[in-house]
């Protein structure tokens, strides 16, 4: 820039920053609506919300599915004699810990569940995310006679997961069903948060 | 005065139509000895108007919804006249962008164009690539195929590697909880006009930038050292009409390779077009083996090398850093591979099989075999960037010639 004579240049460059300062001020407040317009709309939001379930009316033994943003989240009412048989198949199991698998940390213990009762994971194998079945049957001859104690079984490719969704070792899927943030308030059970 | 002189006199006084012709056209010395790898550049151009012009016209009968666009490409296909060309066309031309781009690169490497006083043309380039890129994967979940969700599912869940922020990242950029109509309709957006404004946009200055400094040739001598009395290079031909009629031969050959594969291999063997894309998306329904289109397996490939996810998001990212790089790191007195030393020709040979051997194995399945083999690639790949500076530097090189071999 040439200099004009008598141009206090101090006055000048301070006057130059303090309007490209406002002026990036003016650039990010207007930038605001567009990078907020990308966030999950209400509708999405609305869409994607958690979900509540009674499962007070769920028999013993009995499973429902409950869908959650686009999933179906298996909800099982596990029996007494299902919750001790957990203890005798971790030999069989992959990851029986669950170390290596998704859950929230109040659900990491040995029944994967806030309730012994009530088991809640994502029907979702985890091989390649088809819907394995529910298989209660003790000892199933399909599945394996004395080794089968009961859990889910996807018929895609034959992977099979324990009453607590702990997959089975020697299959194709190698992590544990995921279980979801969920939360229980006597028999009304939250998907989606806890 | 004719009339046709008179009006280009009234154009010329109120815009610069003829100084710019001239200038890009027919005072625009090109090196007389250009080769087969010269042609890639002009086929970029080539293939860049057909995704235009087919791209404009696609817009017109496809249906951006989560509802409409899988059966909407169907009708382009079945019921539009013509449509299955023109759709065609589009996918045909997203692959043959690639192919000439990387023949495009490799001939900048072969020949050192990136070195001074080139390097904004490299680094405009190489935002062309990341542009190309990023157009591409906005493209792929258009069709609303099994393919197009997963593998968008897929990459969406790279920024979500990122420690704190990359749940929320991958969150906003699909606007959803999963993949959606949301999503979808931003992608179509972001594909249509956004980043094809930012393409044109970086072609015209790579070109701008080109033409400032003039082309490199297959020797890699500057052909402006050596002038006849008016001031024209001595190897220097104009561009306009040797190299226009000379690009046009190639532009022939190149379409009917092109619409050879438009009319009988659209599919691309499953490359082009993946199989599970002939089914509709289907958030409960995983395709047996999850590859990203060939263009992007050799970075899928460095990203599963690595053990580790964030290091493997990472390992991929770095991958495409370095290459923005390479004016820097090549410390070669020489530009072009005919004179540089034994040690830059192996190590551009090592880093070129690397390339194709990743491409290969980030589109099939990872087996403990072909993760050993990703592993020992993905270092030679760094390794031809990290030790340039070495190699370039200490080996011994040829003496170019004053004047440019071949071309007479």
């Amino acid at each position: 820039m040439s200099q004009a004579e008598g141009v206090n240049v101090q006055r000048r460059r301070v006057l130059i920053a303090s309007t490209a300062a406002i002026g990036a001020a003016g650039v990010a407040a207007v930038a605001t609506p567009f990078v907020r317009s990308w966030y999950p709309s209400a509708k999405a939001e609305a869409a994607g919300a958690a979900v509540t379930q009674d499962i007070g009316a769920i028999e013993d033994g009995q499973m429902i599915v409950v869908k959650y943003r686009g999933k179906p989240i298996y909800v099982v009412k596990r029996t007494e004699d299902m919750v001790a048989g957990l203890e005798s198949v971790t030999p069989l199991l992959s990851d029986p810990e669950s170390d290596a698998s998704l859950q929230p940390e109040y659900c990491k213990n040995p029944t994967r569940s806030i309730e012994p009762t009530v088991l809640v994971v994502e029907g979702v194998c985890t091989h390649l995310g088809c819907a394995p079945n529910y298989r209660p049957d003790v000892g199933a001859v399909d599945l394996g006679g004395n080794d089968w104690y009961g859990g889910f079984f996807c018929p895609c490719h034959g992977s099979k997961y324990d009453l607590a969704g702990r997959v089975y070792s020697g299959v194709p899927a190698p992590l544990n069903l995921p279980v979801p943030e969920y939360g229980m308030d006597g028999t009304i059970l939250t998907v989606g948060e806890a | 005065m004719s009339m046709g002189k008179k009006l280009m006199h009234w154009v010329d006084a109120r815009f610069p139509a003829t100084e710019t012709y001239e200038y890009h056209m027919s005072k625009y010395y090109a090196p007389k000895n250009f080769n087969f790898w010269y042609f890639f550049g002009v086929l970029s151009m080539v293939v860049l108007v057909n995704q235009l012009v087919t791209g404009i016209w696609l817009t017109m009968m496809y249906n951006p919804s989560a509802e409409g666009a899988f059966a909407s490409v169907e009708y382009i296909m079945r019921d539009v006249k013509g449509g299955w060309l023109i759709r065609y066309m589009h996918s045909t031309g997203a692959s043959a962008f690639f192919v000439v781009v990387y023949l495009h690169m490799f001939r900048a490497l072969l020949y050192g164009s990136y070195q001074k006083p080139r390097e904004l043309i490299w680094l405009i380039g190489m935002g062309i690539y990341l542009a190309l890129m990023a157009e591409g994967f906005f493209g792929y979940l258009l069709p609303w195929g099994n393919m197009s969700f997963w593998g968008a599912q897929v990459i969406l869940n790279l920024p979500a590697a990122l420690p704190v922020i990359g749940d929320g990242l991958a969150e906003w950029v699909r606007g959803d909880y999963i993949i959606s109509g949301i999503t979808l309709n931003r992608f179509f957006a972001l594909h249509v006009v956004a980043i094809p404004l930012v393409l044109v946009g970086l072609v015209f200055m790579h070109i701008v930038a080109l033409h400032h400094v003039g082309s490199n040739n297959p020797d890699g001598i500057d052909i402006k050292k050596l002038k006849d009395k008016n001031g024209v290079p001595l190897d220097g031909i104009e561009f306009h009409p040797y190299y226009t009629v000379h690009d046009m031969v190639g532009i022939v050959v190149f379409f009917i390779c092109f619409f050879a594969v438009v009319f009988f291999f659209p599919e691309g063997g499953g490359f082009f077009l993946e199989p599970p894309n002939f089914e509709t998306a289907n958030s409960l329904k995983t395709p047996a083996h999850i590859a990203p289109v060939w263009y992007y397996t050799p970075f899928y490939a460095i990203l599963r090398a690595v053990p580790s996810k964030l290091g493997g998001v990472i390992a991929m990212g770095a991958a495409i850093a370095v290459l923005f790089l390479i004016p820097w790191l090549d410390r070669s007195p020489v530009r072009s591979i005919r004179y540089k030393g034994i040690l830059s020709k192996i190590a551009l040979t090592v880093f070129a099989i690397s390339f194709i051997v990743l491409g290969y194995l980030g589109a099939t399945p990872a087996t403990p075999t072909a993760t050993i083999m990703a592993r020992v690639f993905t270092i030679l790949y760094f390794l031809f960037f990290l030790l340039m500076p070495f190699y370039t530097a200490i080996e011994k090189c040829k003496q170019p010639p004053e004047r440019v071999t071949g071309g007479h």
